[in-house]
C-alpha cells in the first residue's frame, strides 16, 4: 500500500484519470467549434432544428451582443426559469404525471428549489421521490438541467471570445449560444450516456410507485421514475440533483459499477473538455493543457488523500470488536472504498453535489477534503463553464501578482490587467467567501440556524460550514444531518446560491467586456509565460493559499479538532 | 555627463517626526490597509484603558494587562514603520527638491514691451508670451523659447552638469529653463510657462512627491490588497461567532478574545506590502531622479518597464556620432600617398571630426609633414551647402573633396570624369554602412576616402540584453537604407529606419502601436515631437526645445540618448519590486496561521496544540511573537523598497522563476524561523 491507498484503488483513480483526458480532447476540440458557430458533424441532423429555434425567439444569429447586452440576457432568461419553475412547484398538486398525488411545495421551499436548479447548485432541501412528482423533476427540473449548464458554458464562451477578439465590444449572441449548447452538446451527450445507463438497468417509467411483498413478509414502497433521462443530464450538467433522495447511492439511478463509471465521468467530462475548448478558442493549445494541469495536480493528490483516509478509517473501530479500521459507514459495498472517495472528491471538485456515499459519515479529514475542494470557488474543473471561468479568475489574480515579478504590469494572452479586471475578480473571489462565512456565523449564532444543528460540537458545526460552502459555490452536495428543509435554512442557502452564481457571473462578464476593448500585446522573452509548470504551480499556490487563508480558522474549528478529538479518543 | 553630485543622507530624526505626524486618522484612510491597522491599535488602547480603570474586568478575556499592553504597543508601531517607510522614501528627495527651491528664489525680469523698452518687473508677475532680455549675469527668469541671440548658460542648479552650454535662437538648442544663470551674452527669450507651472517647479513637485498621484498598476493593486484586507477581516470578524458557538457545543473553555482577534488580523492584511507600496514608489521615481531624468509622472515610469520597442537614434546611441575615416582608396594610376596628401592638404581647414580624421589617417599611414592651415600660404574653400563640398587653392592646384554626386558635377564642369573603379569602390563603402568621400584635383578624380561609423564597442551587448529582455531594439538614422543596413547588422538592432524623416518615425510608432507594441523613444528637434508625443514613453533632451520638453513625459538632463535603456531598466524594477513584496506578504500568512491559530483556541480546543509546529513556548509568546515579526519585517524590508529588488537582463521565465523562490517560497518559510526566534527571545527575558 502506497500512502495508504490500495493497488487496486491506485489503479482506479489511474484509469478513471486516463480514460477522462482521452475523452476530454477530442470533445474540448468539438466544443470549440460549435461555441465559434462552425459546422460540426451534427449540422445536417441538428441545423434545421437550430433554425426553427432561433426563428421562435426571434434573434439574429449575426447579432453579436456587447457584455451588458449579455449580462442582460442572461439574467432575463435565469429570472424567467425561475419564476417558470417556482410556480410550477408551488403548483405541483394540480399538475398532470403525478400518479402518487404529491402536493405543491411550501414557498420556501419552492423558492429554495427553484434557484437551486436555475443556479446550477442542485441542492436538494426537498426528498426527491417523497416530494416531487414526475412532471416537476421532468418538465421543471430535467430542464434547468440542461439550461443552467448552457448558462455557465455560455458565460465562459463570452469569457473565451475576450481573450481571442481585440478592440470589440461585440462578445457573441445568448440565444444563439444557448440554443447550440443544448442542441449540439448536452442533449446528444446526454443521450448517449442515458442509453448507456438504461442497458445497466437505471430504470425509465412513468408508472406510480410499486409495493412490494419482502422475503422477510414486510412491505416495502419502491419509488419509480423516468430516471434515466435525468440521470444523464445530472452528471453532465454538474448539476447533481438525484431522482431520489439518495442520489447515486440508490440502486435505481446508479446500479452497477460501469454504471458508477459511466456517471463518475460524466460529472468531469464537460468542465475537463472546456480545458481544451479553452486552448482552442484562444489559439494556443499550451494555455489549455496548463490550466488542465492545474486542475488535475489538485484534484488527483485530493482524491489520494481521501482515499487513503477513508482506507485508514477510525482507529477505534478495531478497539470497539470490527475487523479493521476502514470507514464504511455511509457507503455502498458495490462501489468501495475507492469509488466513493473519487467520487466525493469529483463531485466536489466539479459542482456536482451528487454523492454516491454520505458524506457527513466520512471520517472528519476525509469529509474535510470534499468541503476544501469547495471552498477553493469550484474552480478545480467545477461546474459546466462556470468552473473554468471562476478558474480564469484566479488565473488573472495570478498573473498579476507573478506579472508583476517580472518586471512588466500584468497581461494574460497579451491582455493587460489593470484595475477593473481587478476589481471585478476580487468580488467574485470575494463574494462566495463573504456568504459562507456570515451565513455560517448568522446560522451558529441564530436560535432558528441551531435548531437544525442535530449532531453535537465540533461535527454539528461541520455541517452548517458544510451546507454554506455548497450553496454559495453552487455545488449543491450536502453533509447530510442537517435540517436544512424549514424556512430559515431554505431562504438563506436559497439566498447563498443566488448571490453565489450571479455575483461570480456577471463580474466575469465585465471583464470580459473590459478584456475585448482592449488590444493584444504580442508576446516577446519579456512575456511572462503562463503555459509553463512555474506558471502552473504558482496559480496551483494562489489558489490554494486564498482557500487556506480564508478557511483555516473555520476548518480548524470543525473537521480539524473533530479529528484530533478523534485520534486522541 | 555628472550625475547629481549631492548623496542624499536620510534625514533619521525628520522621518521619525513625519511618521507620527501621519497618526493622523485622515492621513490613514488613504490607505485602507494601514488604516485597519490604525482602528485595531485604537481599539486595543480603548481595552487597555478599560483594563487600568477596572482591573477586575474580563474585556480581554481574562489575558493579562501586560500582554495587552505589548500588543497595544505594537500595532501602533506597526502603523508607525509603514509611516516611517514613506517618510524616509520622501526624504530622499527633499535635499534635491531644497536645492532646486534655492534656484528658484526671487529674481527680477527685464520685460521688453513692443517697442523693445525694457522694465525691470518681478519674475513671478511674467506670463505666456511676455518677451524679456537676459544679459550676461542675469538668472534666467522662466522658462521660455530664444528667439534673438545666443549665450552661454549655467544650468548646473538643474542638470548637476557645471559644463555651461549654448542656448540660440532657430535650431534645436532654443530653450531655457528658469533656474539657470546666462554667464555671457545676451538672449532675448519668449516666456512659455506661467508662474507655478514652470519645469523647475514640475520638478520640486515631483521630488518632493507632493503631487504623487497613484499610477494605474498601483490602484490596481490597491484594489487587490483591499479585497485580501477585506477576506481577512471576515474571515477574523465571524472566527468571533464560531468560537462562541464551539465553547458552547464543547462546554469548556473561553470564547477567543478581541484582542486576539486584532492581533490574527493584523498578522494576516498583508501589512508589509500596505505598509511599503507608496515607498516603492516614491522610490522608484527618486532612481530616476538620480539618473538625472525627470519624469512627468509616475505613469510614465511604469509605462516605461512595459516597453517593448526602443527607438533609438543611430547617433550618439548607437555610434559616436561622428565618422572616422579608416581608409585611402586610390584612382587607377594613382597612389594612395598622393590621394592621402591631397585629402590632407583639402582638409587642413576643416574643423569637422571627419575632417580631423582625414588628417590624422593621412599623417599616420604617410608620415605627412605636420603644419597648421595658417602656416601655408593657401586659400581654403569652405563647405557650402551649394556645392556639397570643400577644398583648397594651393599654387594653382585646385583640390576638392565632398560626396560622390557633388565631384562629379565639379569635375564634369571641368571636362573630367569619374573612373569605373572608383564608383564601384564608393558602391562598396556605400554598401559597409561607410560614407565614401571623393578627392579631385581639377578635372581629375584621385580616389575615395573611407569614412567609416564607430559602432560604439558595448552597444552590441546592451542591446542583446534588451533582446533577452523581449525588447525589439529600433535603429534611426537619415542614412541610405544601405548604409542603415550595414551598421544595423554591425551593432545587431533588430530593424531600422533608413533615410526618417519625422513623418516616417510617427508612421513607424503608429504602425507598432496598431500592433499592441509599446514604443518608447528619444527626441531632441522640433521635429521630433509629434513622434514623442506619439509614443508610450518619450525621452526629451535637455538640450532640446521647448517643444521637444512638451511632448515627451521624460527630460533626461543630461542629453544621453542612452539613457534610455536606463530609465526602461528602472520602469521594470520598479515592477518588481512591487511584485516581489506582495508576493512575500501574502506567503507569510501561513505561518501565523499556525502560531495564532493554536493559541487561540488553546483554552476550547487543547488538541489544536498540535498545530504550533513552530513549538512555541506559550500561547501569548505565540501571538506576541507573531504581532512583533510582522511589525518588524516593514522595517527589515525598507531597504529592499528602497533599492529595488536587483535588475538582472533576463527573460521572463528565469526572472519569475528567481522571484518565485526567493519571495514565495522564501515568504512561506522565513516568518517560520522569525516567529520562532522572536518566542525564543521573549521566553529568554522571562516575559513569557
Amino acid at each position: 500500500m502506497m500512502l495508504g491507498v490500495t493497488p487496486s484503488g491506485w489503479l482506479q483513480l489511474g484509469f478513471y484519470m486516463c480514460v477522462l483526458t482521452a475523452l476530454a480532447v477530442p470533445l474540448g476540440g468539438y466544443i470549440a467549434r460549435v461555441l465559434s458557430g462552425e459546422r460540426t458533424t451534427m449540422s445536417f441532423l441538428l441545423g434545421p432544428v437550430e433554425r426553427a429555434f432561433l426563428n421562435l425567439s426571434q434573434s439574429r444569429p449575426s447579432e453579436d451582443m456587447t457584455w451588458k447586452q449579455y449580462a442582460g440576457a442572461v439574467i432575463a432568461f435565469s429570472l424567467g426559469g425561475f419564476l417558470l419553475l417556482f410556480g410550477l412547484l408551488l403548483a405541483q398538486g394540480v399538475l398532470p404525471l403525478n400518479p402518487q398525488g404529491l402536493p405543491g411545495l411550501t414557498p420556501d421551499l419552492a423558492f429554495n428549489t427553484a434557484v437551486s436548479f436555475v443556479t446550477n447548485t442542485n441542492w436538494q432541501s426537498y426528498g426527491g421521490e417523497m416530494t416531487l412528482s414526475y412532471f416537476s423533476q421532468m418538465v421543471g427540473l430535467t430542464m434547468q438541467n440542461f439550461v443552467s449548464a448552457a448558462v455557465g458554458i455560455a458565460v465562459l464562451a463570452v469569457l473565451m471570445r475576450s481573450l481571442s477578439r481585440q478592440s470589440t465590444d461585440k462578445l457573441g449572441n445568448f440565444w444563439t449560444d444557448l440554443v447550440r449548447i443544448n442542441l449540439y452538446i448536452l442533449l446528444p451527450l446526454a443521450l448517449i450516456v442515458a442509453v448507456i445507463l438504461g442497458s445497466q438497468g437505471v430504470i425509465q417509467t412513468f408508472s406510480a410507485y410499486i409495493t412490494a411483498q419482502t422475503i422477510e413478509g414486510g412491505q416495502q414502497t419502491l419509488a419509480l421514475g423516468p430516471v434515466a433521462s435525468q440521470e444523464a443530464i445530472k452528471m453532465l450538467g454538474t448539476n447533481g440533483g438525484g431522482f431520489f433522495n439518495t442520489n447515486s447511492a440508490h440502486p435505481f439511478e446508479n446500479p452497477t459499477p460501469f454504471s458508477n463509471f459511466v456517471e463518475l465521468i460524466s460529472i468531469l467530462i464537460l468542465p475537463a473538455a472546456l480545458c481544451f475548448t479553452f486552448g482552442k478558442m484562444v489559439g494556443d493549445k499550451r494555455q489549455g493543457v496548463a490550466i488542465f494541469a492545474a486542475m488535475t495536480l489538485v484534484f488527483v493528490p485530493m482524491t489520494v488523500a481521501c482515499i487513503a483516509l477513508e482506507q485508514s478509517g477510525n482507529p477505534h473501530l478495531i478497539a470497539a470488536g470490527a475487523d479493521s479500521a476502514i470507514n464504511m459507514e455511509g457507503k455502498e459495498t458495490r462501489f468501495g472504498i475507492a469509488n466513493s472517495a473519487l467520487w466525493a472528491t469529483a463531485t466536489t471538485a466539479a459542482s456536482n453535489g451528487s454523492v454516491n456515499a454520505m458524506h457527513d459519515s466520512f471520517t472528519p479529514l476525509g469529509g474535510m477534503i470534499p468541503m476544501i475542494l469547495m471552498k477553493f470557488g469550484e474552480v478545480i474543473y467545477g461546474g459546466a463553464g462556470s468552473g473554468l471561468y471562476g478558474m480564469l479568475v484566479f488565473v488573472i489574480l495570478t498573473v498579476f501578482i507573478a506579472g508583476l515579478m517580472v518586471g512588466r504590469t500584468p497581461e494574460y494572452l497579451g491582455k493587460k490587467i489593470g484595475g477593473y479586471e481587478i476589481k471585478m475578480a476580487s468580488i467574485a473571489v470575494l463574494f462566495p467567501c463573504a456568504l459562507v462565512l456570515i451565513c455560517t456565523a448568522v446560522a451558529v449564532l441564530s436560535p432558528l440556524g441551531q435548531a437544525g444543528i442535530y449532531n453535537p460540537g465540533a461535527q454539528g458545526f461541520s455541517e452548517v460550514l458544510y451546507a454554506f460552502t455548497s450553496a454559495a459555490n453552487n455545488n449543491g452536495s450536502a453533509f447530510a444531518g442537517l435540517g436544512a428543509n424549514n424556512p430559515f435554512y431554505n431562504s438563506l442557502l436559497g439566498l447563498c446560491m443566488l448571490f453565489g452564481r450571479f455575483f461570480v457571473l456577471l463580474p466575469v462578464l465585465a471583464i470580459a467586456g473590459s478584456l475585448a476593448a482592449k488590444q493584444t500585446v504580442p508576446a516577446s522573452a519579456g512575456t511572462l509565460p503562463t503555459h509553463t509548470p512555474l506558471f502552473v504551480a504558482i496559480l496551483i499556490g494562489v489558489i490554494v493559499l486564498v482557500g487556506v487563508l480564508t478557511y483555516a480558522p473555520a476548518l480548524a474549528l470543525g473537521p480539524v479538532i473533530e479529528h484530533l478529538i478523534m485520534i486522541k479518543g | 555627463m555628472t550625475t547629481q553630485s549631492q548623496t542624499y543622507k536620510p534625514d533619521m530624526m525628520g522621518a521619525v517626526l513625519a511618521a507620527f505626524k501621519r497618526l493622523d486618522p485622515r492621513y490613514q484612510i488613504r490607505n485602507p490597509v494601514m488604516f485597519l491597522v490604525w482602528v485595531g491599535s485604537v481599539i486595543t488602547t480603548a481595552i487597555l484603558g478599560v483594563m487600568f480603570a477596572n482591573p477586575g474586568t474580563l474585556i480581554s478575556g481574562g489575558q493579562p494587562v501586560w500582554f495587552v499592553g505589548l500588543i497595544c504597543f505594537w500595532l501602533w508601531f506597526t502603523v508607525l514603520f509603514a509611516n516611517f517607510a514613506e517618510a524616509i522614501a520622501e526624504g530622499r528627495g527633499k535635499a534635491q527638491a531644497d536645492s532646486l527651491k534655492k534656484a528658484r528664489r526671487d529674481v527680477s525680469a527685464k520685460k521688453l514691451d513692443k517697442a523693445k523698452r525694457q522694465t525691470v518687473v518681478a519674475a513671478n508677475t511674467l506670463r505666456k508670451g511676455d518677451l524679456i532680455i537676459i544679459e550676461a549675469g542675469d538668472a534666467v527668469p522662466a522658462d521660455g523659447q530664444v528667439i534673438e541671440g545666443i549665450a552661454s548658460v549655467d544650468e548646473s542648479a538643474i542638470t548637476g552638469e557645471s559644463a555651461p552650454v549654448i542656448r540660440e535662437s532657430g535650431g534645436d538648442r532654443d530653450a531655457v529653463t528658469g533656474g539657470t544663470r546666462v554667464l555671457s551674452d545676451w538672449i532675448i527669450v519668449r516666456v512659455t510657462a506661467d508662474p507655478g507651472e514652470s519645469f523647475l517647479d514640475k520638478m520640486i513637485g515631483l521630488v518632493e512627491s507632493a503631487k504623487r498621484q497613484k499610477t494605474p498598476n498601483e490602484i490596481a493593486l490597491s484594489i487587490l490588497l483591499a479585497a485580501l484586507t477585506l477576506v481577512f477581516l471576515l474571515a477574523c470578524a465571524t472566527l468571533l461567532p464560531f468560537s462562541l458557538f464551539s465553547v458552547e457545543k464543547a462546554g469548556s473553555g473561553t470564547v477567543i478574545s478581541i484582542v486576539v482577534l486584532i492581533a490574527l488580523l493584523v498578522c494576516l492584511i498583508p501589512t508589509t506590502i500596505g505598509g511599503l507600496l507608496s515607498a516603492i514608489g516614491i522610490s522608484g521615481m527618486q532612481r530616476l531622479i538620480k539618473a538625472n531624468v525627470i519624469a512627468s509622472s509616475g505613469r510614465a515610469v511604469e509605462a516605461a518597464g512595459d516597453i517593448n520597442v526602443l527607438l533609438l537614434d543611430k547617433t550618439g546611441t548607437i555610434t559616436f556620432g561622428n565618422r572616422q575615416a579608416v581608409e585611402f582608396l586610390p584612382a587607377p594610376n594613382v597612389t594612395a600617398r598622393q590621394l592621402a596628401e591631397a585629402a590632407e592638404l583639402s582638409s587642413l581647414a576643416d574643423e569637422t571630426p571627419e575632417g580631423r580624421s582625414v588628417v590624422t589617417l593621412a599623417r599616420a599611414q604617410f608620415d605627412i609633414a605636420v603644419r597648421a592651415a595658417a602656416d601655408i600660404e593657401a586659400t581654403f574653400i569652405p563647405f557650402s551647402a551649394e556645392h556639397r563640398a570643400s577644398g583648397v587653392i594651393i599654387n594653382e592646384r585646385h583640390i576638392m573633396k565632398g560626396a560622390g554626386d557633388a565631384i562629379a558635377k565639379l569635375v564634369a564642369l571641368k571636362g573630367g570624369q569619374v573612373p569605373s573603379g572608383v564608383n564601384a569602390a564608393v558602391e562598396d563603402i556605400a554598401r559597409k554602412g561607410g560614407t565614401p568621400l571623393l578627392v579631385a584635383e581639377g578635372p581629375k578624380v584621385l580616389g575615395v576616402i573611407y569614412l567609416k561609423d564607430i559602432v560604439k564597442p558595448d552597444i552590441k551587448t546592451r542591446l542583446a540584453e534588451l533582446r533577452k529582455m523581449g525588447i525589439k531594439s529600433v535603429m534611426i538614422t537619415g542614412d541610405n537604407p544601405l548604409t542603415a543596413a550595414a551598421i544595423a547588422s554591425e551593432a545587431g538592432v533588430d530593424d531600422f529606419i533608413a533615410e526618417a524623416t519625422p513623418e516616417t518615425k510617427l508612421k513607424y510608432i503608429r504602425k507598432m502601436q496598431e500592433g499592441g507594441e509599446m514604443v518608447a523613444m528619444v527626441g531632441d528637434g522640433t521635429n521630433d515631437a509629434p513622434a514623442l508625443a506619439q509614443s508610450d514613453v518619450a525621452v526629451a533632451m535637455n538640450s532640446g526645445t521647448q517643444a521637444a520638453k512638451e511632448a515627451g513625459n521624460m527630460v533626461d538632463l543630461d542629453s544621453d540618448p542612452t539613457k534610455l535603456i536606463e530609465i526602461v531598466e528602472i520602469g521594470k524594477q520598479l515592477l518588481m519590486t512591487r511584485g516581489a513584496l506582495t508576493t512575500f506578504s501574502i506567503s507569510n500568512d501561513l505561518a501565523k496561521y499556525f502560531a495564532i491559530i493554536p493559541a487561540a483556541f488553546a483554552t476550547t480546543y487543547p488538541a489544536l496544540g498540535v498545530l504550533n509546529v513552530m513549538g512555541l513556548s506559550s500561547p501569548l509568546s505565540a501571538i506576541l511573537a507573531a504581532v512583533i515579526f510582522n511589525a518588524l519585517i516593514i522595517v527589515a524590508l525598507i531597504p529592499l523598497a528602497l533599492k529595488g529588488v536587483k535588475y538582472r537582463a533576463e527573460s521572463a521565465s528565469n526572472m519569475l522563476t528567481r522571484h518565485a523562490l526567493i519571495y514565495g517560497l522564501g515568504g512561506i518559510i522565513a516568518p517560520f524561523i522569525g516567529i520562532k526566534i522572536i518566542d525564543l527571545g521573549l521566553t529568554a527575558v522571562g516575559l513569557v
